[in-house]
C-alpha cells in the first residue's frame, strides 16, 4: 500500500530527463503515474528514482501535421477525449481515451505513459497499433521514429531505450468508419478482450487487446478482408497468431471465442 | 421539545449524516495519539508450510523499529471461538501469530512495531522466514479426503458434523412421484467493507487500564473475549467502535490484530495502531460462503413440494474465527423457505482448508439456504413443465398472523408471502415479460430475456438466549437500552447495538421520540463504547431493531411509568386518573391538566418535591431478551438480458417486495434493500475468491475481485406496502439488514438460466460470469447436437 | 526529503516529506485533513478522490510531490463556509450514504463531474462513478442524489439557460 523508498527529481526539459535516466540505471520516468504508481504500491516495481516529467507542458498537444495528427506524449486521456479536433481527425483515439480506466485516472493518465507501459491489456496501445501510429522518441542523439509494428516487442516492453523519452505520437487522419469493442466485466476494468477496427484504404485494420503478450494486429482477419471476405467470415480468423492469457477474467478458449464475436461486431460497425 | 407529532413510519433524514458528508467522521485511521507506534504484520508468502525459523534481526535493526515479536515473545492466549456447535466438534487452536505452521495466506508469524507506518511496513517485509512448503488444499472435497492435514493434531480435516435431525417421513425422498436431485456450489466471497479493518490500543500502564478502539461491529463481545486473550481484567478494558465504514459480517469478529495491538501496547506502554491494507484484508479478514450442497426435492407431478433435503459441505478455512461453524447451522433452520413441506432434512460437514477462515457474511447461512431452495424450486418447475410462479404459489404457506411452527421446528412469528409475490408480479409486469420472452425466442435474437424469482424467508433478531444456549453458543442474545431525560428537555439514549451505516441514531431516535412525545432532534443516541453503553450484544444478524429497538421500547415504557408517578404527584391526582396522549400525561377528560416528559424531567432533576420513594432523575434501563426470532419474507424478481454470443448478462429490471414487519424509517429500509440487493447481484454475477493451483489467492486485489460499480448494479424497485407485524416484539419489527442479500442471488441466477433455458441450459453456477454462461450455452448446444444426431440414427 | 507546497482548500500549506509520500497520506497525516479516506491499494475504490486544480484524481495514486505548486480541494473544502455544497445537501436529502466511508470520494468525484457535465442523464452519472466503489447503498441513492443536485445547481445558477 506504500511504495518502497526512492529518490525523486522533477525535470523541466526532455534533455534533463534523459540526463537523469542516464545517471541512474534504476530510474524510471514518471508521467501521470497511473501505470507505474499502482505497481510500486504493491511493490511489484521498485525503481531507485523517479524522474518526474509531468510538468513538461510542451509535450501536451493535439495538432494537425503532415496530413496526420500529432499528439504530445504527455497529453492526458481527459484532454484526448474532450478534444473536438481529435474527434474530427482521429475519432477512435478520442473515443477510446474516454474508455480507459475511470474519470480520475483519465485526469492523470497520459497517452505516452500508456504506450511506454506497453500493457497488452491497455486500450490505447492496441488502437495505435491498428492506426499504424508512428512514435517519436527523443534520446541523447536526437529523435527517432518508431513504427507501430516495432513499438511493442514484448510483455510490458516498449521499443524505447532506457534513456529515451517518448515525446510524440503521430496517427493518420481517419475519415472512414471505426469501432472499438471493449468487453469488460465491470466498467472500470481492463478489457477482457478488446478489438479495434479502422476502415482504411477500402479495407480495415484490425487489432486485438489482451489477446497475447503484446497488442496484436489481427493479420488473418485483415488478409481475409483484403481477399474480399465478409465480416462474419473474416472474423472467424480473429485469433490467428494470438496467444491469449488464461486468468480470472476468462480462459484462453473463451477469449478466442470472444475475439471472433467482437471482431465481427467491430467490422460490422466500422464497415457499415 | 414536547411534541404531538409522530415519527415512526416517516422518512426522517439521518442524524448521522452531517459529519459524514463534511469529512468530520472519526473512522479508526483518523485516530492518532502522542507517542503512538505503528504495527505491521509479517505474513510470509506461503499457503501451507512448516515454519523452520523466523529471523527478525534485519527487521529489528531498521530505522524506527521499536521491536519485532514472534509468538514466543508474547503472552497471549488463543483467539476466541465461541460456538462449538456439537459436543464432539474438533477445535483447531488458533493463536494471533503462527509458530509451528503457516496454514493460509493470511497467517502471520511476526509483528513489527515502529515509529511510523512506513517503517513498520518496511520492516515487516524484512522479516525472514525459512519454511518447508507443504502441499496446500483449497478445494472442499479434496480436503475431505484427508490426504493433506491442516491440523495434524486433529487427525482429520472434517472437523465438525451437525445434523438438524430431520422432520417428517424421510421415505418420501425415495417414494415421491417426482424426485429432483441437484448439486449446487457457492464460491467463497470477500466481504469488502470499503473501510478496511484497523485498531488503536492505548492505556494507563500504571493502572493496567486499557482501551481498544477498533473498526468492529461488536465492541461488547470484543471486550469480554479479549479480556480473556490478553489477561487484562474486564473492568479495566474499554472497547470503542468509532465510526465504522461498513462491516457486512467481516467486522463481526475478534481478530489477531486486535489482540496483538492490545498486547503490545501493554507490553511497550505506548499506544499501538494498526491499519489493514486492502490486499491484507483479502487474506486476513474473514470470507463468506464457500459451500457445496447436495439437494433433494420430493414433489408431485402437479407441483406440490413434499420434502426438502440438503446435505452440505462447508468450508471453515484454516481455523475457526469467532462463529465459523455456527454459520451453516444458522441456515439449517430455514431450508424450507416460505414453503410448507411434509418432510425436512438438513446436515452439514465443516471442513478445514488452507484458506482464510470463513464466518458471517451478510445473511450468514440464510443466503446459502435460500439460494439452493430457490434454485431447486425452479428446477422442479422446469422438470414438471410448469411456470415457476405457479409452483411457488401452490406451495407458499398461507398467510398467518400468529406464530406458527415450521417443519424445521422453529416458531415463525407471522407471514404473508403470497401477497408479496402478487405485488412483485404486478410491479414487474410478469405476463407481459413472458410474452416478450416468447417473441425474442421466436426471432432468435442474440439477446434473450430471462425472468427469475426468489420467494424467501429469513430468521432474524438473534436471538432468544435460551435457544442460543441450547445451540451451544457461549453468549446470550439479549440487548440493552438506557434512556436519560435531561433537565433541559433533551434526551440521551444509550444502546447496546453498534451500527456501522445502518442509521440506528435516527431510527432509535424515532422510536424514543414517539414514545416520549419529543422530536428526534431532541435525542442523542450513544453507541459503540463499552464504557458508555455497557449493556450490549452489538449489531449483526438483522437483530438491532428487533432486539435493541425492542429494549428501547421497554426503556421508554419504564421512563413513562416513572414520569406518570411524578406527574400524578405534581398534578395532585391519582396515577390511575392519568392517561398518555398528545405527548404528555394528562388527567383523563381534562387534557389541559398535563405534564410533558421535558417538564417531568426537570422536576425529577431538581427533585424539590418528588413523591415518596421516587429517586431523582428521569431515567430507565431495560434489558430485553427476545422470546423468539423474527421472520421477514418477501418476493424478488429479476429480469435479465443475456447476450448469447458472449455470455454477458445485463439486469434490465429488478423488483424487491420485502415484508419486514412494521417499518420505522422507510427511507432507511429502502436503502438497506438497495444495498443488500446490490451485494446479492454481486454474488450472483461478479464476485468469487479464486485460488491458483498452489492455493494462493488469485483475486488478491480490487482489480481482480469484482466488486460491482454503479454501472453494473441495476435500479431496484421496492415496495413497502406489506408490513405484517412480528408477534415476537411489541414494535412489530422484523429486520431488513440482510434481506436483499438473501433474496437476490437465486433471483438473478434463475433469471440467467431462464434466459437460455430454451437453448437447453438447465444449470449455471454463481457467479454467472460471461464465460460460465457462454460455456453453458456451448455445452447445451453440443449435447443437443449429439442427442439430435442420436435421434436421427 | 522533498518540499511540497500546495494550496489546499484555499490555504497555502508546505511541508518536507519523503518522496514516496502519497498525496492521500500527505493530506491526512501531514496536514491533518482526515476527511479523505483510503479504501484500497490499487486505485480501484475512489474513496481517496480529491480535486487537483479542480479535477477529480485519486490521491492514493499521486505522489505528494506531483501536487507541488498546485491547488487541491478536499471534502473539508467542499462547503462554502457554513453553506453546504448542493451535493452534500442532496446526499443527505436522498439518503445517498450509509456508512459514509466512500462518501467524501463520491462527493468529490461528483463535484468534478458536474462541472464537466452539468445536466447528465442517469446513465451518464453511473458511468461517471465507475471509479468509485460503494458497498452499502447499491449506488441507487447516490445516483439519485447527484441527479437531484445537478437539478438544484442548474436551478440556482442557470436561470438564463
Amino acid at each position: 500500500m506504500i511504495p518502497a523508498a526512492f529518490g525523486y527529481e522533477r525535470v523541466d526539459s526532455v534533455e534533463a530527463a534523459i540526463g537523469a535516466l542516464q545517471a541512474d540505471d534504476g530510474a524510471k520516468l514518471l508521467a501521470g503515474g497511473h501505470s507505474l504508481l499502482p505497481q510500486m504500491k504493491l511493490r511489484f516495481a521498485m525503481p531507485t528514482k523517479l524522474v518526474d516529467i509531468g510538468r513538461l507542458r510542451d509535450l501536451s498537444y493535439i495538432r494537425e501535421a503532415d496530413g496526420g495528427v500529432a499528439i504530445g506524449a504527455l497529453t492526458r486521456y481527459h484532454d484526448l477525449e474532450g478534444s473536438d479536433e481529435l474527434r474530427q481527425l482521429a475519432p477512435i483515439v478520442a473515443s477510446v481515451a474516454g474508455q480507459v480506466g475511470d474519470p480520475q485516472v483519465r485526469h492523470m493518465g497520459t497517452i505516452g505513459g500508456a504506450v511506454a507501459h506497453s500493457d497488452p491489456a491497455g486500450d490505447m496501445p492496441s488502437v495505435l497499433l491498428a492506426l499504424g501510429a508512428t512514435f517519436v522518441a527523443t534520446g541523447l542523439s536526437g529523435t527517432r521514429e518508431i513504427a507501430a509494428a516495432d513499438m511493442f516487442p514484448g510483455l510490458f516492453q516498449s521499443a524505447l531505450a532506457n534513456d529515451e523519452v517518448l515525446t510524440e505520437i503521430r496517427v493518420p487522419k481517419t475519415s472512414g468508419g471505426w469501432s472499438y469493442q471493449k468487453f469488460t466485466r465491470r466498467a472500470q476494468d481492463w478489457a477482457v478482450v478488446g478489438v479495434a477496427a479502422v476502415r482504411m484504404n477500402g479495407s480495415a485494420n484490425v487489432s486485438l487487446t489482451n489477446m497475447g503478450l503484446t497488442p496484436l494486429r489481427a493479420g488473418g482477419v485483415e488478409e481475409a478482408l483484403a481477399g474480399g471476405a465478409d465480416p462474419a467470415t473474416a472474423a472467424e480468423r480473429a485469433d490467428e497468431g494470438s496467444a491469449p492469457p488464461s486468468d480470472s477474467f476468462g480462459s484462453e478458449e473463451y477469449r478466442r471465442a470472444l475475439s471472433k464475436v467482437l471482431v465481427r461486431r467491430a467490422l460490422e460497425e466500422a464497415l457499415a | 421539545m414536547a411534541t404531538t407529532e409522530t415519527f415512526i413510519g416517516q422518512p426522517v433524514l439521518r442524524k448521522e449524516d452531517p459529519e459524514l458528508i463534511t469529512g468530520q467522521a472519526n473512522y479508526i485511521d483518523n485516530w492518532t495519539m502522542p507517542g503512538m507506534l505503528w504495527m505491521a504484520l509479517a505474513r510470509p508468502p506461503y499457503v501451507h508450510a512448516t515454519i523452520d525459523g523466523v529471523d527478525t534481526s534485519e527487521a529489528a535493526s531498521m530505522p524506527g523499529v521499536v521491536g519485532v515479536f514472534t509468538a514466543a515473545d508474547l503472552e497471549l492466549g488463543a483467539l476466541p471461538f465461541v460456538w462449538p456447535i456439537t459436543e464432539d466438534i474438533k477445535v483447531p487452536v488458533h493463536y494471533a501469530l503462527a509458530s509451528d505452521k503457516v496454514r493460509f495466506n493470511g497467517d502471520a508469524v511476526a509483528v513489527v512495531v515502529a515509529e511510523t507506518r512506513e517503517q513498520a511496513i518496511d520492516a515487516a517485509e524484512a522479516v525472514a522466514v525459512t519454511a518447508t512448503e507443504l502441499p496446500a488444499v483449497i478445494e472442499l472435497e479434496q480436503a475431505a479426503k484427508d490426504e493433506v492435514l491442516i491440523h495434524d493434531d486433529l487427525g482429520t480435516n472434517s472437523v465438525v458434523h451437525w445434523s438438524h435431525g430431520g422432520a417428517g417421513d424421510q421415505s418420501i425422498f425415495d417414494s415421491a412421484p417426482v424426485v429432483v436431485q441437484e448439486r449446487y456450489a457457492q464460491p467463497r466471497l470477500i466481504p469488502n467493507a470499503i473501510e478496511p479493518r484497523g485498531c488503536l490500543a492505548y492505556g494507563v500502564p500504571a493502572m493496567d487500564e486499557w482501551t481498544l478502539v477498533s473498526s468492529t461491529q461488536i465492541p461488547h463481545i470484543v471486550k469480554v473475549t479479549l479480556s480473556g486473550v490478553t489477561g487484562i481484567e474486564e473492568q479495566k478494558l474499554r472497547v470503542i467502535a468509532p465510526d465504522v465504514g461498513g462491516g457486512f459480517g467481516s467486522k463481526l469478529n475478534v481478530y489477531a490484530e486486535e489482540a496483538l495491538a492490545l498486547g503490545l501496547a501493554r507490553k511497550l506502554g505506548r499506544p499501538v495502531k494498526w491499519i489493514e491494507g486492502r490486499r491484507e484484508n483479502y487474506v486476513a479478514t474473514t470470507h463468506g460462503r464457500g459451500v457445496i450442497h447436495d439437494c433433494t426435492l420430493a414433489g408431485t407431478e402437479d407441483g406440490k413440494i413434499l420434502g426438502l433435503k440438503f446435505v452440505e459441505l462447508a468450508d471453515m478455512g484454516a481455523y475457526y474465527q469467532l462463529l465459523t461453524p455456527g454459520i451453516p447451522e444458522l441456515g439449517g433452520w430455514v431450508y424450507m423457505g416460505p414453503y410448507d413441506p411434509e418432510a425436512y432434512w438438513y446436515e452439514f460437514t465443516g471442513i478445514v482448508t488452507n484458506s482464510t477462515p470463513t464466518d458471517a457474511y451478510r445473511g450468514a447461512g440464510r443466503p446459502e439456504a435460500t439460494y439452493v431452495i430457490e434454485r431447486l424450486v425452479d428446477t422442479f418447475a422446469r422438470r414438471i413443465g410448469k411456470d415457476p410462479v405457479e409452483v411457488r404459489r401452490m406451495n407458499l404457506k398461507p398467510a398467518f398472523a400468529e406464530a406458527s411452527t415450521a417443519i424445521s421446528g422453529l416458531n415463525v412469528d407471522s407471514g404473508n408471502y403470497e401477497a408479496t409475490l402478487d405485488t412483485a408480479l404486478g410491479l414487474v409486469e410478469y405476463d407481459k415479460l413472458r410474452a416478450q420472452q416468447r417473441d425474442a425466442r421466436e426471432r432468435g435474437d442474440t439477446k434473450q430475456l430471462g425472468i427469475g424469482l426468489s420467494t424467501y424467508i429469513e430468521m432474524c433478531g438473534l436471538a432468544p438466549s435460551n435457544i442460543l444456549g441450547a445451540l451451544r453458543y457461549a453468549a446470550g442474545g439479549w440487548d440493552g437500552a438506557t434512556i436519560e431525560c435531561l433537565p433541559t428537555g433533551k434526551v440521551l439514549v444509550k444502546t447496546g447495538t453498534s451500527p456501522h451505516g445502518q442509521g440506528h441514531e435516527t431510527t432509535w431516535a424515532q422510536i424514543v421520540a414517539d414514545g416520549l412525545g419529543v422530536t428526534p432532534d431532541d435525542i442523542e443516541v450513544l453507541h459503540g463504547d463499552t464504557l458508555i453503553t455497557p449493556l450490549g450484544m452489538d449489531t449483526y444478524g438483522s437483530r438491532s431493531v428487533s432486539v435493541g429497538g425492542a429494549a428501547l421500547h421497554f426503556a421508554v415504557e419504564k421512563v413513562k411509568a416513572k414520569a406518570r408517578t411524578i406527574a400524578a404527584h405534581e398534578l395532585e391526582v391519582s396515577e390511575d386518573d392519568l392517561e398518555w396522549g398528545e405527548g404528555s400525561w394528562h388527567v383523563a377528560g381534562a387534557p389541559d391538566k398535563a405534564k410533558t416528559i421535558p417538564e417531568i424531567a426537570f422536576s425529577a432533576w431538581h427533585a424539590h418535591s418528588l413523591p415518596e420513594g421516587t429517586e431523582p432523575h428521569l431515567n430507565a434501563t431495560a434489558v430485553y431478551d427476545p422470546p423468539n426470532f423474527t421472520w421477514p419474507g418477501g418476493a424478488h424478481i429479476c429480469v435479465v438480458e443475456v447476450d448469447t454470443e458472449t455470455g454477458a448478462t445485463e439486469i434490465v429490471k429488478y423488483v424487491a417486495v420485502d415484508d419486514c414487519g412494521t417499518v420505522i424509517n422507510p427511507m432507511i429500509v429502502d436503502g438497506q434493500i438497495h444495498g443488500g440487493v446490490a451485494q446479492g447481484v454481486a454474488e450472483a454475477l461478479y464476485e468469487e475468491a479464486i485460488y491458483d493451483e498452489s492455493g494462493n489467492l488469485t483475486t488478491s486485489t480490487m482489480t481482480q475481485y469484482l466488486v460491482p460499480t454503479a454501472v453494473e448494479v441495476p435500479t431496484i424497485t421496492t415496495d413497502g406496502s406489506h408490513q405484517t407485524p412480528s408477534t415476537t416484539n411489541p414494535l412489530g419489527v422484523k429486520g431488513i439488514g440482510e434481506a436483499g442479500t438473501i433474496a437476490a442471488p437465486p433471483a438473478v441466477i434463475n433469471a440467467v438460466i431462464d434466459a437460455v433455458s430454451h437453448l437447453g441450459v438447465t444449470a449455471i453456477e454463481k457467479p454467472a460470469s460471461p464465460e460460465r454462461v457462454w460455456r453453458a450455452i456451448q455445452d447445451a448446444q453440443h449435447q443437443q447436437g449429439q442427442s439430435g444426431q442420436g435421434g436421427a440414427a | 526529503m522533498t518540499t511540497v507546497s500546495v494550496t489546499v482548500n484555499g490555504a497555502m500549506r508546505e511541508a518536507d516529506v519523503e518522496p514516496r509520500t502519497l498525496l492521500v497520506y500527505f493530506l491526512r497525516e501531514t496536514l491533518g485533513l482526515t476527511g479523505t479516506n483510503v479504501g484500497c491499494d490499487t486505485s480501484s475504490c475512489g474513496a481517496c478522490t480529491v480535486l487537483l486544480d479542480g479535477e477529480s484524481v485519486k490521491s492514493c495514486t499521486l505522489l505528494a510531490a506531483q501536487a507541488d505548486g498546485r491547488e487541491l480541494t478536499t471534502i473539508e473544502g467542499l462547503a462554502e463556509g457554513d453553506e453546504l455544497h448542493p451535493l452534500q445537501e442532496s446526499f443527505r436529502r436522498n439518503h445517498g450514504l450509509q456508512c459514509g466511508y466512500c462518501t467524501p470520494g463520491m462527493l468529490m468525484a461528483a463535484a468534478s463531474y458536474l462541472k464537466e457535465n452539468p445536466s447528465p442523464s442517469e446513465d451518464d452519472v453511473r458511468l461517471a462513478l465507475e471509479g468509485n466503489l460503494c458497498r452499502c447503498t447499491g449506488y441507487q441513492n447516490i445516483v439519485k442524489s447527484i441527479l437531484d443536485a445537478a437539478g438544484s445547481m442548474a436551478g440556482a445558477g442557470g436561470g438564463g439557460a
